[in-house]
């Protein structure tokens, strides 16, 4: 192709003969983006004036961050993966800044290598502004996952929105495995947290953000560490996180008291919203976002 | 690993000592030959108190099931909790009630139990503001429950919402919330701060009414309470105990107690619980950098400040189930912190006193509830014999100003005014004044619906220090002003060098002196 469109041999690339095997080209981008300078001393003081200085100001006024639940912290040690539902880019900023500050200064995120880290630009933003670190999301890869585990024993914290991406439609998705896996790879807890509002404010496919108005900030609940029970696997535990960012999210649109009730009955409204057509997710979404704001979902 | 507690013979190397004084502090050097009584410093607290409470709610103690069992759907069940007096200063989040409420309810949720009500067991205290109710049992209760009227504070004026549950074979009467007694379940949730609280104590001053209280809140029973810390010895207890037992056969009751350290002041105020000899640089300049500009902070911005400081103290112990076998394990934990071994009395009793007392959470300690922290509180200290001897000498240090919170302490205002300024004899004030008090319609129209203690509170307060009264020769207050010093009876002075000279007018010369030193709180086992 190249040949068709580029300069022609001498001036453009020769071709390479294909009965000639190919010598490993180092990929630099993707989940083989290096980020350890990022973890350097001076890079994390850059990235603590960043958070501290830059993204906290500008997250209170664009979205006027309320957290909720902060005391079930209380007590928890060392690294930890925060786990949290996701519908914006401001979901890693808000978790960031929300954190409680043992944590907030010794944290990586997992970001998408196939949209964090395509080119080394945006790989050297991501890593030096969040702490991002490259996770595979497309396919099964053990080098992310071998890094996060090599962190998290190193005496990270670990952010990671095992839904793989922004909301499409406001509602959640079910979760993934990789953040159960990782707590019960490297015995690390994991903090269930769920985010409200920040996909009304700037949503996937949305340039760029809205600034809240009056009632309209954001919401950040924290739950209670969980560890793996006995003989738990993956699957069991992830399954048990989703229903416990599930439990916050009931009890930030009810509250802490039916939520519970509505737990223990195994009655917890999932985040995945209801099995039906486009509109009546949406509608859904509009009925339950009611509870909450005056915003009126029918003219 | 926390050391225990001693007791310090000052010679002429030792340091000046720490004296609390209100909303500041004093450095006084002890004359050589003195006492100091060191609390222990603060015990390991539990590593997992999560952990710890549902293991206590699993395996109950004395004649009770676990918890999870006790609880079904379709059940009516209350869950009383103590209120702000404890712990002091009130603890940073999340409160040792937070803590055990939502472990609590969620074994009610996981159960299906709807009809669920929690009271706050205040008796004739004030009510508590919203922001004081949030801290004690954390945003997600209150959220839950106060917007629907589920979470209320007791009432013991509203007569409709009392019940009559009996009377004990000395005829005293057992009337409580209404609510918690027609329960299915009563479970009260207490912090137990010092021996005093905790056990049948809890229900019976908590959720009773002044019928209920004035069996035991009388001159009488304190003065026959030596001390009201050690409850075997404590005449108000054994009172309490008997009216306990009468509702324990009523209702079913699941007590769950816990204890705190005495991790009292959060770092900047660190230097206050250490021993001044291990004071490093920091804890120097701190203490200078603090006494000094207190003293030229008006005393409402000096109490605004204190009255800001949240106590890192933490859970130590926590146990469940039948009321007497839970409080006897209450008991161990609390003298596990508390108790400190002294031998023999003094002539001379000194001690600093604090911003804060039970009675004035976010309030002004005002001249009776510094008689009451004096000669109530830090006198009854002890267990065995008191730490001054009979007929010696009590002195304290605290400003002590005429000065009193119109809504929180209406009824201190009057009884200070006009019943003190006609006798302090706790038994004639008692006989003569009490019952008007307590009877006072615009009084109790402020408990109710103010944030104002009971008209009868304000006796109380004399009658706490009543022991104290019969038994020492004299009380001189340092640094206290005298108008207020000398309504209560008092001496005032300068100096605690003005005060020992004082002293020796009552108790001869060259006096033993012991000085309770403070934070944090103690027990002394007097032998």
């Amino acid at each position: 192709m190249s040949r068709l469109l580029g300069p022609r041999f001498p001036v453009g690339k020769p071709n390479w003969p294909s009965s000639i095997p190919r010598p490993a080209v180092r990929r630099r981008t993707g989940v083989d983006y290096e980020t350890d300078w990022a973890r350097t001393h001076a890079a994390r003081v850059a990235r603590a004036m960043i958070v501290d200085d830059v993204l906290r100001p500008v997250l209170a006024v664009i979205a006027s961050p309320t957290t909720h639940g902060e005391d079930r912290l209380v007590g928890l040690e060392g690294p930890a993966i925060f786990v949290a539902n996701h519908h914006s880019h401001m979901d890693t900023s808000l978790l960031l800044t929300a954190l409680p500050e043992r944590f907030r200064h010794k944290a990586v995120v997992a970001a998408a290598a196939d949209y964090f880290f395509t080119t080394r630009a945006k790989g050297a933003v991501s890593a030096l502004a969040i702490g991002a670190i490259p996770m595979e999301r497309t396919k099964v890869g053990r080098r992310s996952a071998d890094l996060a585990a090599e962190l998290l024993d190193d005496g990270w914290n670990l952010i990671m929105f095992p839904e793989g991406g922004r909301s499409p439609d406001g509602w959640g998705r079910a979760f993934r495995g990789g953040a159960a896996y990782l707590a019960l790879r490297c015995g690390r807890p994991i903090v269930p947290l769920y985010i409200e509002g920040t996909g009304r404010l700037w949503r996937r496919g949305r340039t760029l953000p809205k600034i809240a108005g009056k009632g309209e900030g954001v919401h950040l609940v924290f739950g209670s560490p969980m560890s793996p029970g006995p003989g738990e696997d993956a699957r069991r535990l992830s399954a048990r996180v989703e229903q416990a960012v599930a439990a916050l999210a009931d009890e930030w649109s009810t509250d802490w008291w039916s939520a519970r009730r509505r737990a223990a009955a195994g009655t917890t409204p999932v985040l995945t919203g209801p099995s039906a057509g486009a509109w009546r997710r949406s509608w859904a979404l509009d009925a339950n976002a009611a509870s909450r704001s005056s915003r009126r979902a029918w003219p | 690993m926390s050391r225990p507690g001693f007791v310090l013979d000052v010679d002429r190397s030792t340091p000046p000592i720490l004296f609390h004084h209100g909303e500041g502090f004093r450095l006084e050097k002890l004359p050589a030959g003195s006492r100091v009584v060191y609390p222990a410093e603060p015990i390991s607290p539990l590593a997992d108190p999560g952990g710890a409470i549902r293991h206590a709610l699993l395996n109950p103690v004395g004649d009770s099931q676990p918890l999870p069992s006790l609880l079904r759907p379709g059940m009516k069940l209350t869950i009383a909790m103590d209120n702000q007096a404890v712990p002091l200063p009130p603890m940073q989040r999340p409160d040792n009630r937070q803590r055990v409420l939502e472990i609590v309810l969620d074994m009610a949720a996981a159960a299906g139990v709807d009809d669920v009500h929690l009271i706050v067991a205040h008796g004739l205290h004030r009510r508590q503001t919203e922001a004081e109710l949030r801290h004690m049992v954390g945003d997600r209760i209150y959220d839950a429950f106060a917007p629907h009227g589920l979470l209320t504070q007791h009432d013991a004026e509203d007569h409709d919402n009392l019940l009559l549950v009996g009377k004990t074979a000395e005829g005293e009467h057992v009337e409580l919330n209404k609510r918690a007694v027609t329960s299915d379940l009563l479970i009260y949730v207490n912090v137990n701060l010092v021996a005093m609280d905790g056990g049948h104590k809890s229900t019976m001053t908590g959720l009773t009414s002044y019928r209920g209280l004035k069996h035991h809140h009388n001159v009488t029973g304190m003065q026959r309470s030596r001390s009201f810390m050690d409850p075997p010895s404590s005449e108000l207890h054994n009172s309490v105990w008997r009216q306990g037992q009468v509702l324990a056969d009523a209702v079913k009751i699941f007590q769950i107690e816990t204890t705190v350290n005495t991790d009292t002041f959060p770092s900047p105020f660190a230097f206050l619980q250490k021993r001044e000899w291990e004071w490093s640089a920091r804890d120097r300049a701190s203490y200078l950098a603090t006494a000094k500009s207190l003293e030229h902070v008006p005393p409402r911005i000096a109490r605004s400040i204190f009255h800001g400081i949240k106590s890192p103290q933490k859970m130590t112990s926590v146990q469940a189930g039948e009321v007497e076998a839970v409080h006897r394990l209450t008991l161990e934990n609390v003298h596990r912190q508390h108790l400190v071994p002294v031998q023999g009395q003094a002539d001379v009793l000194t001690m600093g006193l604090p911003y804060v007392g039970p009675y004035n959470v976010n309030s002004i300690l005002n001249p009776l509830l510094v008689m009451c922290l004096g000669l109530g509180y830090f006198f009854n200290l002890y267990r065995g014999k008191p730490l001054v001897r009979k007929g010696g000498v009590v002195i304290m240090s605290h400003p002590t100003r005429w000065e009193f919170h119109p809504v929180h302490h209406p009824s201190y205002i009057d009884f200070f005014e006009q019943v003190l300024a006609e006798t302090t004899d706790p038994l004639e004030i008692e006989k003569k004044f009490e019952e008007d008090f307590a009877t006072d319609p615009w009084y109790i129209h402020l408990y109710r619906n103010s944030y104002a203690y009971h008209g009868v509170h304000a006796f109380y307060m004399w009658y706490w220090g009543a022991h104290a009264l019969q038994h020492v020769g004299q009380v001189i207050i340092v640094g206290g002003e005298p108008r207020a010093v000398r309504r209560m009876g008092f001496k005032p002075a300068s100096t605690l060098r003005d005060a020992l000279e004082m002293a020796e007018d009552v108790v001869g010369r060259n006096p033993s002196i012991t000085h309770i030193h403070n934070p944090p709180i103690f027990l002394a086992d007097v032998t």
